[in-house]
């Protein structure tokens, strides 16, 4: 059952990306052209309201639907990490027009050719695992 | 319900994405498309060669659940829920890519340039898809979290490192486009 349950939340989530064109490459570049408040919008609204719905969780302890408590786990403080594998991000992010949500979405659109991003994608996160000890963290 | 064949505004798009981190917190889980390509790694045997991808896939399943649903997503929205795919830019981004010799900008919801079957045979496209895929993986894992675990969730939950990371991508984005595009188109 609640198997099912995170399929449909996919599900909900891929139809939102390709609708909303988030999944576009060419929404992308404009977005970082500035040519367009559309990618802000989404990406703004997403966050207001998830501030919202995040906080509200957080001060009341609302339970999970199945009675559990629910955590959100911080993230480690740095400065280094998460800028330099942020600017990385970023590089491929335009380049590919995809992260790694829409890159899904549209493998089931049928665009054929994003196969070879999400093989690199997982090659790229092997990289990361292989060279973590080497890189600033 | 015509609309729906529509392109999805930004006021209807994000407040939905906000309902997805809404819905995976209310079972207990969270929100973070890139974990599931370390979770890929791992059942491609990657636990083996590094202690980083060591640990038991079946605690991700649920996030391989819900990629795959997202796969399916795209699927239904692309065949069921769209009538013309065309995505409508700014008319001066349209210009600018047509003068890089994106000629379909403006009429396709994807490059062709980049992303129809004949890139496949066309080594300079495919070496920018393993390139861009690459640098996403790494960057992402590198990171610790992509677009919906740090831009969406991250912000959501008011954490600093994620606004850092979020800064990093626009920096990333911001010199692939101005910087090195002109380079390469």
């Amino acid at each position: 059952m609640r198997s099912i349950i995170y399929l449909c939340i996919g599900i909900f989530f891929g139809i939102v990306l390709f609708k909303s064109e988030a999944a576009s490459w060419f929404r992308i570049y404009e977005m970082f052209q500035f040519g367009s408040f559309h990618m802000y919008g989404i990406i703004g609204s997403a966050v207001g309201l998830g501030i919202v719905v995040t906080q509200f969780i957080k001060r009341y302890k609302v339970k999970s639907f199945y009675g559990d408590n629910i955590t959100i786990l911080p993230k480690d403080k740095s400065f280094k990490r998460y800028m330099y594998g942020g600017i990385i991000f970023g590089l491929g992010w335009a380049l590919a027009g995809a992260c790694p949500g829409p890159m899904f979405v549209l493998l089931g659109a049928g665009y054929l050719p994003i196969f070879i991003v999400i093989i690199s994608a997982i090659l790229g996160t092997f990289l990361y695992g292989v060279l973590k000890a080497k890189l600033p963290h | 319900m015509n609309w729906i064949y529509q392109p999805w505004p930004w006021y209807i798009s994000g407040p939905l994405i906000a309902l997805v981190l809404f819905l995976l917190l209310m079972v207990g889980k969270g929100f973070g498309m890139s974990s599931n390509l370390r979770t890929m790694c791992t059942l491609c045997g990657a636990g083996k060669t590094t202690d980083f991808f060591k640990f038991d896939w079946k605690t991700q399943r649920w996030n391989l659940l819900v990629a795959l649903g997202t796969i399916i997503g795209g699927f239904i929205a692309a065949n069921f829920l769209s009538n013309d795919t065309a995505v409508l830019m700014n008319p001066e981004v349209i210009t600018d890519l047509q003068s890089k010799g994106f000629i379909d900008a403006g009429n396709a919801y994807m490059p062709d340039f980049l992303f129809s079957n004949e890139i496949l045979t066309d080594p300079k496209g495919i070496l920018l898809l393993i390139i861009g895929g690459i640098l996403v993986g790494f960057g992402a894992r590198y990171a610790g979290g992509c677009t919906s675990g740090h831009a969406i969730s991250g912000l959501s939950n008011l954490q600093l490192p994620s606004l850092i990371a979020v800064i990093g991508f626009f920096i990333g984005g911001l010199v692939m486009i101005h910087i090195i595009f002109p380079l390469i188109f």
